[in-house]
């Protein structure tokens, strides 16, 4: 039975600049999936384009590819990527100008996919009655419509595959789903037909699986964690995709990590909504019908997977401008470390109280007791050796968080006494881009998505 | 009957949709599923998270993968840039989940003693140290 290997490189936009290094140099691998996106990246990339017209892309990407172009066109290694973010075009032509310093001019094609952008054509959709409204909170966006910054649809596998039949070794898209980075070769491959809802559901588990690259193989693993060899080159997963829709999660041999039936569950559970319906543009996955098997040997089989026609409409991701945050901390230390840290920080309310500045919120926590467990954890013991104050502020007016971002080194003079750890400067202002997630009807994306192939 | 924590009958793993909170709990053991499955209600989670929840919580079962997943609304302060927790994206609400306690038999809670701490006496080795 045919079989084709997709490896995962990249988890996220910052994830380990190596791995995707180790992938092509540490095995046979037909495809090379680097996922960069998430639901705030956009906004970020939409940031940094409105400073810079040639930016908006994954810019880790274009340097990753010079290393390793060559060694995937003589191997026969696709790379399919959504580092292209909000300026697909500009990171295509960065890559085909690397390509060419890289040698491999005249011997590569690059496939670039666009038409997520919904940006300019906004107000036209919701003239056209397109409300956009939030998923979760039902408002329609015509509410938020002057501050927003970015609004992608999620796309599925049909464009990369339409890239990939045009001869394209490494596909650049925007917004595209992170799980299609993986199956849309399969459907490429394999010949899976657009109603085998099984097996694309099947590649979409194998998706969910590759995306956040090592968290299945090792990485961030709780079960014996402190057993596990050798995450300092901690394999990055390989999905070997039967033609049957079945698949092994595996590995390169040699690589550090571990993969078992618990590591992959992990991340099969990892931001999970209603396992039944695990939607995407090309199937609906029903992610209660997998049946893992491990085989041992850093191998596990997914089979049984199950899935339903897809809904008509594609999720779309918009990014607005929602106010103003800072984050500043101090360390407070024992004795009383903790009673010392809540002092400071009821002076500095006082403080903020009047000089009648306003906040949407002001959150105080103690990192080293209750920052991430809360109130489960009960009161802290007067013998605390240290505790550090994290205090933060968010509003609409920005001169209020600027203010707040003063008022934080004084205490060090004028608070509670043992205090250190101030050696970072005043905490930045931070700009909030909140994600309002909508959808749309298909007939309203789909006709605009493009494809063109770049000769390198 | 004795009462254990969580840890030691389940992993976890936890991760951010907007301002909800996903928690997946995996049973050690697919024998002890159906003890999670009875224990783990809807209902427990959110008394046990109590104030960290501004929303509900709604509760999957995956009887394959010996998991349930549970969905923590509004407990992420806005979620995603809004929120000005430490925990902003939910990472580690699945080792506040494991903080709960179940009732047990006292044959089950011997079984599990131990598991899913850190050994005693374990340090990493020399070459693994920082």
């Amino acid at each position: 039975m045919r079989m084709i290997r997709v490896a995962s490189g990249q988890g996220f936009w910052g994830d380990d600049l190596e791995a995707p290094v180790r992938q092509v140099e540490g095995g046979p691998i037909d495809y090379l999936m680097l996922d960069y996106l998430a639901e705030v990246t956009m906004s970020i990339l939409q940031k940094q384009r409105a400073r810079d017209p040639g930016a908006g892309y994954a810019r880790d990407f274009v340097p990753l590819m010079e290393r390793i172009f060559p060694a995937c066109i003589e191997r026969g290694i696709r790379v399919v990527t959504n580092a292209g973010g909000v300026h697909p075009v500009g990171c295509a032509e960065a890559l085909v100008r690397v390509g060419r310093e890289a040698g491999v001019g005249g011997r590569a094609r690059v496939g670039l996919v666009r038409g997520d952008d919904l940006m300019d054509r906004l107000d036209h959709l919701l003239d056209e009655g397109h409300s956009l409204s939030n998923m979760e909170t039902g408002a329609p966006l015509s509410e938020v419509r002057e501050r927003v910054q970015s609004a992608n649809a999620y796309i599925g596998a049909v464009p990369i595959v339409e890239a990939l039949r045009r001869g394209a070794d490494v596909v650049v898209t925007g917004r595209s789903t992170d799980t299609a980075l993986t199956y849309a070769p399969l459907l490429h491959e394999l010949g899976w037909g657009p109603d085998d809802f099984d097996r694309i559901a099947a590649g979409v588990v194998a998706g969910h699986i590759n995306e956040c690259g090592a968290q299945c193989t090792g990485g961030n693993c709780m079960i014996d964690w402190w057993t596990i060899p050798d995450l300092a080159t901690v394999g990055f997963p390989i999905v070997e995709m039967f033609e049957d829709g079945s698949f092994v999660v595996t590995k390169h041999p040699g690589s550090g990590g571990r993969v078992t039936r618990a590591s992959v569950t992990e991340q099969i559970v990892y931001e999970m909504g209603d396992p039944r319906a695990y939607i995407t543009p090309d199937v609906v996955a029903d992610f209660t019908t997998i049946h893992l098997e491990d085989l041992g040997d850093d191998r596990v089989r997914v089979h049984g997977v199950k899935g339903a026609r897809p809904t008509p409409f594609l999720k779309v991701s918009i990014a607005y401008a929602a106010g103003w945050k800072a984050v500043g901390t101090l360390t407070y230390t024992w004795p009383d470390a903790a009673a010392k840290a809540r002092a400071g920080a009821r002076i500095l309310r006082q403080r903020l109280d009047r000089l009648d500045l306003r906040y949407g919120e002001l959150r105080t926590e103690l990192v080293g007791w209750d920052s991430t467990h809360g109130p489960l954890v009960g009161e802290p013991p007067a013998d605390l050796p240290e505790v550090e104050l994290r205090i933060g502020v968010r509003s609409d007016d920005r001169g209020s968080v600027e203010r707040f971002t003063r008022e934080i080194a004084p205490l060090v003079l004028t608070g509670p006494p043992s205090v250190t750890g101030f050696a970072g400067g005043r905490p930045r202002v931070q700009e909030i881009m909140a994600y309002w997630p909508a959808l749309i009807e298909r007939k309203a994306v789909e006709p605009h998505l493009t494809v063109e192939v770049l000769e390198v | 009957m004795t009462r254990i924590q969580l840890v030691h009958l389940a992993h976890a793993r936890s991760g951010d949709k907007g301002d909800t909170a996903n928690v997946g709990v995996i049973a050690y053991d697919a024998a002890h599923y159906e003890l999670l499955r009875e224990q783990l209600t809807p209902a427990r989670v959110a008394e046990h998270f109590g104030p960290m929840l501004q929303g509900g919580v709604e509760r999957f079962e995956l009887p394959n993968l010996g998991a349930l997943n549970f969905l923590l609304h509004g407990a992420l302060d806005g979620g995603g840039t809004m929120s000005l927790m430490n925990d902003a994206q939910g990472k580690v609400f699945s080792t506040a989940m494991l903080r709960m306690e179940l009732d047990v038999s006292e044959e089950v809670a011997e079984l599990v003693r131990g598991r899913g701490r850190v050994p005693e006496g374990w340090a990493p080795e020399a070459d693994q140290a920082p």
